[in-house]
């Protein structure tokens, strides 16, 4: 192959192959398809063909009969304030929580190693175990409930699962470490001598904080809070194992699964499954607004 | 050459300041509370029984003998071996290339490409394997193995293009040129000089694909015939279904479960720091 492009031609009579390859299109390019086609066949149009089933209801009554029924039936909208009621508290109060940690975690460290090892677990072990492990611990018999009696700060055991409680701490403990692990990667890439600099103009900690190292971060912040948001948001086994499946926490991917396994109306399975990812990518794409309006320049000190 | 003693660490840290104590306490809060949950888990699949005490009264294996029965966990323990392994195998043969060329090359359309592949991991699971599931339905593909090995390639595909992105950014591009200069064709570059230094990454790639698959409750539930159910998903109908089933039984398979992933995790952690197993996409993502 490079041995028929290594004999030099002059440029007047470069074959179309020449000029492809000049914009940076050459055969090397074909290595992407196995990778493209594999995600348009199996993604792509999956995704579409399900977008044009929503628009064939069973019953008939027009395109839009779906979507229709979905939105005049309060107790399948319902499940997107649902849904965003645990998400999005969720991950604000994931991220929120991991701002200052990373910002100290940062320096380096005692047991910084031992630290991302044990976040990493959660994230490894699933919102499956975690909802069973809650079940457990959380239960009216289990760990938690007996610590806070054995020191009498509840004379009753705390009714834990089952509930809105539950479901928002398998968010919390699958989310944190999560959220935590991505603002961490993000700002150990701060150069410690910006906040130095800011340092010697005068910035008192509070000033360096606000004024230099959390603007550096809030790049990675969001995309950590839109990831969080991600996983937040599809929050299906936990709600239906220490949830509440029939009413607070029917998360609207509940919804979708009654209609295509219970129900086995695919096309308003799909409408469900359309409206929830309109609605994610609606709050994805505000973040990402936000996110473009950010500093996003260099993040290290001296020559760039 | 006289010593020079290594920089003392700076002794500030080690005066904690009040917020940095609050902040510790949360982390260690945290901690302890996973750890208990973890091991209240694994402390029931041992115990003969437990009701509103701190420790179980009495101890037994049974239970783990009583899952492995009734469980059927021999056929779900194959069907997850034999699915992992072909999503492990398909995403790294797919991925790689594609990864080798968003690493050396610009070309119009990296960006869109680029996007294509960030779709995937945008999207939660649940919202196209429901579409997904309805399309292998429509070529009779669901219900079955391959079915799940299919699906579960998506997020596997982009997954193993970004962990793998980085490392092929590392290896010097002069080294191919050598190679080439000394009259290695395009294949043998390939498998003797990229493959080789690409191991690592391969072998990081594969162990975190591995890991996801473990743990992809979703798209397998949503595509598994009864005879496909990985443990995850087993584990879940066995929750669902209790009642009738001890706890402890459910516990010993939550323990079992937890052993299949901690020992991929344990080997991927001597190749990789945890905080970049969760932030190989940002750069792409903040390109």
């Amino acid at each position: 192959m490079s041995r028929a492009v290594a004999a030099d031609r002059p440029a007047a009579g470069r074959s179309l192959r020449h000029r492809l390859a000049a914009v940076g299109l050459d055969r090397v390019v074909l290595l992407a398809i196995p990778a493209a086609a594999t995600i348009g066949l199996l993604f792509v149009y999956p995704f579409l063909y399900g977008l044009g089933l929503s628009f064939q209801p069973l019953d008939g009554g027009g395109v839009f009969a779906n979507y229709r029924a979905f939105f005049n039936d309060a107790y399948q909208a319902s499940t997107i304030a649902k849904t965003l009621r645990l998400a999005l508290p969720a991950a604000l109060l994931n991220v929120a929580v991991s701002v200052p940690i990373a910002h100290k975690m940062r320096r380096p460290m005692r047991f910084k190693r031992l630290i991302t090892t044990a976040l990493i677990l959660p994230v490894t072990l699933g919102t499956v175990l975690v909802a069973e492990g809650l079940i457990r611990y959380f239960g009216p018999q289990g760990w938690f409930n007996q610590a806070l009696l054995g020191l009498g700060l509840i004379d009753a055991p705390l009714r834990l699962t089952n509930n809105y409680v539950g479901v928002f701490a398998s968010l919390v403990i699958t989310g944190f470490p999560l959220a935590l692990l991505i603002v961490l990667g993000h700002a150990s890439g701060i150069d410690p001598d910006v906040e130095k600099a800011a340092a010697t103009l005068g910035a008192g900690p509070t000033q360096r904080f606000w004024k230099v190292t959390f603007p550096l971060m809030l790049p990675g912040v969001s995309i950590a809070f839109m990831l969080a948001f991600v996983a937040a948001f599809a929050v299906f086994p936990s709600a239906v194992m220490v949830g509440n499946p029939s009413g607070e926490t029917r998360v609207i991917s509940i919804a979708a699964y009654q209609a295509a396994y219970e129900q086995f109306d695919y096309p308003m399975a799909s409408t469900i499954a359309m409206v929830m990812a309109a609605v994610e990518l609606a709050v994805i794409g505000v973040i990402l607004g936000l996110r473009s309006r950010l500093y996003r320049g260099a993040t290290s000190g001296g020559k760039g | 050459m006289s010593h020079v003693p290594p920089p003392a660490p700076p002794r500030r840290q080690l005066t904690f300041s009040v917020s940095s104590w609050i902040l510790v306490g949360v982390v260690a809060f945290f901690l302890l509370n996973l750890a208990a949950l973890i091991f209240s888990v694994l402390l029931n699949s041992f115990a003969s029984s437990w009701f509103a005490t701190t420790l179980p009264s009495g101890w037994t294996t049974r239970w783990y003998a009583f899952a492995m029965d009734s469980f059927r966990m021999g056929r779900v323990l194959t069907a997850t071996a034999q699915i992992s392994a072909a999503v492990v195998a398909v995403s790294l043969a797919v991925g790689t290339p594609a990864a080798y060329l968003i690493a050396r090359r610009d070309f119009p359309g990296k960006r869109a490409l680029l996007l294509l592949f960030l779709l995937p991991m945008l999207v939660p699971p649940i919202t196209y394997g429901i579409p997904l599931a309805t399309a292998l339905y429509k070529f009779g593909l669901a219900g079955s193995r391959g079915g799940v090995i299919l699906a579960n390639i998506v997020p596997a595909v982009p997954f193993v293009i970004f962990v793998l992105v980085p490392f092929i950014e590392q290896i010097d591009e002069n080294v191919e040129r050598a190679a080439r200069m000394c009259g290695a064709t395009t294949w043998r570059v390939f498998t003797r000089v990229l493959a080789p230094l690409t191991v690592p990454g391969l072998l990081a790639a594969g162990l975190l694909v591995l890991i996801r698959v473990l743990g992809m409750f979703e798209l397998t539930f949503l595509t598994a015939g009864p005879g496909d159910q990985t443990l995850v998903v087993a584990l879940y109908y066995t929750v669902f279904a209790a009642g009738i089933r001890p706890g402890q039984a459910i516990d010993a398979m939550a323990v079992i479960y937890m052993l299949t992933t901690f020992v991929p995790l344990l080997i991927a952690l001597r190749f990789i720091d945890p905080t970049q197993m969760v932030v190989r996409m940002k750069r792409e993502a903040g390109a």
